[in-house]
């Protein structure tokens, strides 16, 4: 792309405003009443993470993923995909993500949560309640309807962010899980950023807090296995 | 005369809004404001354009939505009404293309239509494969103009886009450019190629392409098409903010819209002016701006000096 430096983000938004949040009601009204299934596996990934257990990690991984694909295949693709010629790559990277929660947390069980002992598990479980109970508040309070909220499990943004709130809590720095909702966060944003969105910080400042976190416990990770 | 008869559709038209009754008027409006919409000749054929047209960029774009989709039909509806031509997409512009054609499946395929289209893809090989997906969701036997939007591998596309023009599967071929960028290189093609069209952004605040670029396409006898004209709706929103000028009622303007819009299409080396829009009120006042009297350069100079001090 020549002449780079004369694009802002708004010469790369293909859509109102909207737009984008029509296809939010037009998905909520076709996948009702998927929202109470999303609703249950959410509080069951809060009861796993408080309670513990042998298969917390497996069950948390397959839950996650199981949301992952769903967004991928019934909002990304089959919405939109209609208004941006990029969501294929989209749907292509919430699809690995989905294969890697299964990797890493159900054949490897390698994905442990801890409860809220310490800053990064506190920040990550207040970030997953807040994902599962406020976030779909938080258009109707910036004045969108109902019909128009964005639900963990059914929307990209809580999915991925609620991810990033696991993550967060769990005892290893998992980046080869990070990176998608990382980068999704950074999409997402500058996304509702080029719509003048009042919420358009909420997934980059949940990004920035999971990689500030993700750094400081591999630092302290790396501090504790080097010699004294 | 031209004048009075805008004072009429003024009036016409506030009267219709005090009694909510336009829908039932729209025809009688809308076949006396056909008869005096401004055309502009294409110079290489002189083929006459109405100089407002209908842009898609971002507005189209609504998916699969079917309310919206509606909706843009009704815009489209109401633009053909007003006597427009000319609507013009990409397929870069996500679902506009199969919106305009939903549109024009809804309206049964109105002949007036003259179809704007571009090709965008970095691979000149698969052009014709993007042209050929462009041309069904339209739904149209063939484009009327094709563009190389963006200068994106002009080179390869202009050769396909020619070679359909000599088999008379197209009428006319151009360029594109947006926003001030490549005007080096889009000058350049415009001297080498035997260009129909060439379409770059152009408003009463964002006027560099006056220097060269449409002095360029006069002397060379290509048709210009314009661009973002209310810089995606920025400029209206600054302007709106201001009263009218008192001369805006002597050009037979009602609005900022048509201000701008006039302005525009007053520059003689212009041929159409492509405001993109999602209403219908909206299009009939763009497709008003271009009727009655075009502008002569003392008047578009005092119109510069006026929205450059606001």
């Amino acid at each position: 792309m020549s002449e780079w430096w004369t694009y802002s983000l708004s010469d790369f938004l293909l859509f109102s405003p909207r737009t984008y949040y029509r296809l939010f009601e037009l998905h909520n009204l076709a996948v009702w009443p998927w929202h109470v299934l999303a609703i249950v596996l959410g509080l069951a990934v809060l009861v796993l993470w408080l309670r513990g257990g042998a298969r917390q990690g497996r069950t948390v991984a397959i839950i996650l993923a199981a949301c992952w694909l769903f967004v991928a295949w019934a909002y990304l693709l089959a919405r939109y995909d209609t208004i941006n010629w990029a969501a294929s790559y989209f749907v292509a990277a919430f699809a690995v993500e989905a294969l890697l929660l299964v990797w890493t947390g159900l054949i490897r069980n390698r994905l442990s949560l801890r409860p809220a002992r310490d800053a990064a598990g506190l920040a990550g479980l207040c970030i997953f309640v807040f994902t599962l109970f406020a976030w779909p508040l938080v258009g109707r309070l910036l004045g969108r309807p109902w019909l128009q909220a964005e639900i963990f499990g059914i929307a990209p943004d809580p999915t991925v962010v609620a991810t990033l709130g696991v993550l967060m809590a769990a005892d290893r720095t998992h980046w080869e899980l990070l990176l998608i909702p990382l980068l999704w966060c950074a999409i997402s944003g500058a996304t509702l950023w080029a719509m003048q969105s009042p919420d358009a910080l909420l997934a980059p400042a949940a990004a920035l807090l999971a990689f500030v976190l993700a750094c400081w416990k591999t630092l302290s990770r790396l501090g504790q296995a080097s010699p004294a | 005369m031209a004048q009075m008869l805008e004072l009429t559709r003024r009036r016409l038209l506030r009267g219709l809004a005090a009694t909510g009754a336009a829908a039932l008027f729209r025809p009688q409006l809308a076949s006396s404001q056909q008869a005096r919409v401004l055309k502009k000749p294409i110079p290489s054929t002189g083929e006459e354009l109405p100089a407002v047209g209908l842009g898609s960029w971002i507005t189209f774009n609504v998916g699969n939505d079917p309310v919206a989709r509606d909706a843009c039909a009704q815009v489209m509806g109401a633009f053909f009404d007003s006597g427009g031509r000319l609507i013009d997409s990409s397929p870069m512009y996500g679902s506009s293309q199969k919106v305009i054609g939903y549109g024009l499946a809804k309206l049964n395929g109105p002949p007036s239509l003259f179809s704007a289209d571009k090709v965008w893809i970095p691979s000149g090989a698969r052009g014709p494969d993007q042209i050929e997906a462009s041309r069904r969701f339209w739904g149209v036997p063939r484009f009327d103009l094709l563009q190389v939007h963006n200068l994106l591998s002009w080179e390869e596309h202009l050769r396909t886009l020619f070679a359909m023009k000599a088999a008379g599967r197209l009428r006319y071929v151009g360029i594109t450019t947006s926003e001030g960028r490549r005007h080096g290189e889009v000058e350049r093609i415009m001297r080498a190629q035997p260009l129909d069209f060439v379409q770059v952004t152009y408003n009463i605040l964002d006027r560099q392409v006056e220097d060269r670029i449409l002095p360029l396409a006069r002397d060379r006898g290509i048709g210009v098409i314009v661009n973002r004209p209310f810089r995606e709706g920025e400029l209206l929103r600054k302007l709106e903010r201001h009263p009218l000028p008192g001369w805006a009622a002597e050009i037979g303007c009602a609005s900022w819209a048509q201000i701008i819009l006039k302005f525009i299409v007053s520059h003689p080396a212009v041929t159409c002016a492509i405001p993109a829009t999602t209403r219908v009120d909206h299009v009939r006042e763009n497709m008003a701006a271009a009727t009655g009297l075009l502008l002569d350069e003392a008047m578009r100079a005092r119109m510069i000096a006026r929205v450059e001090k606001l």
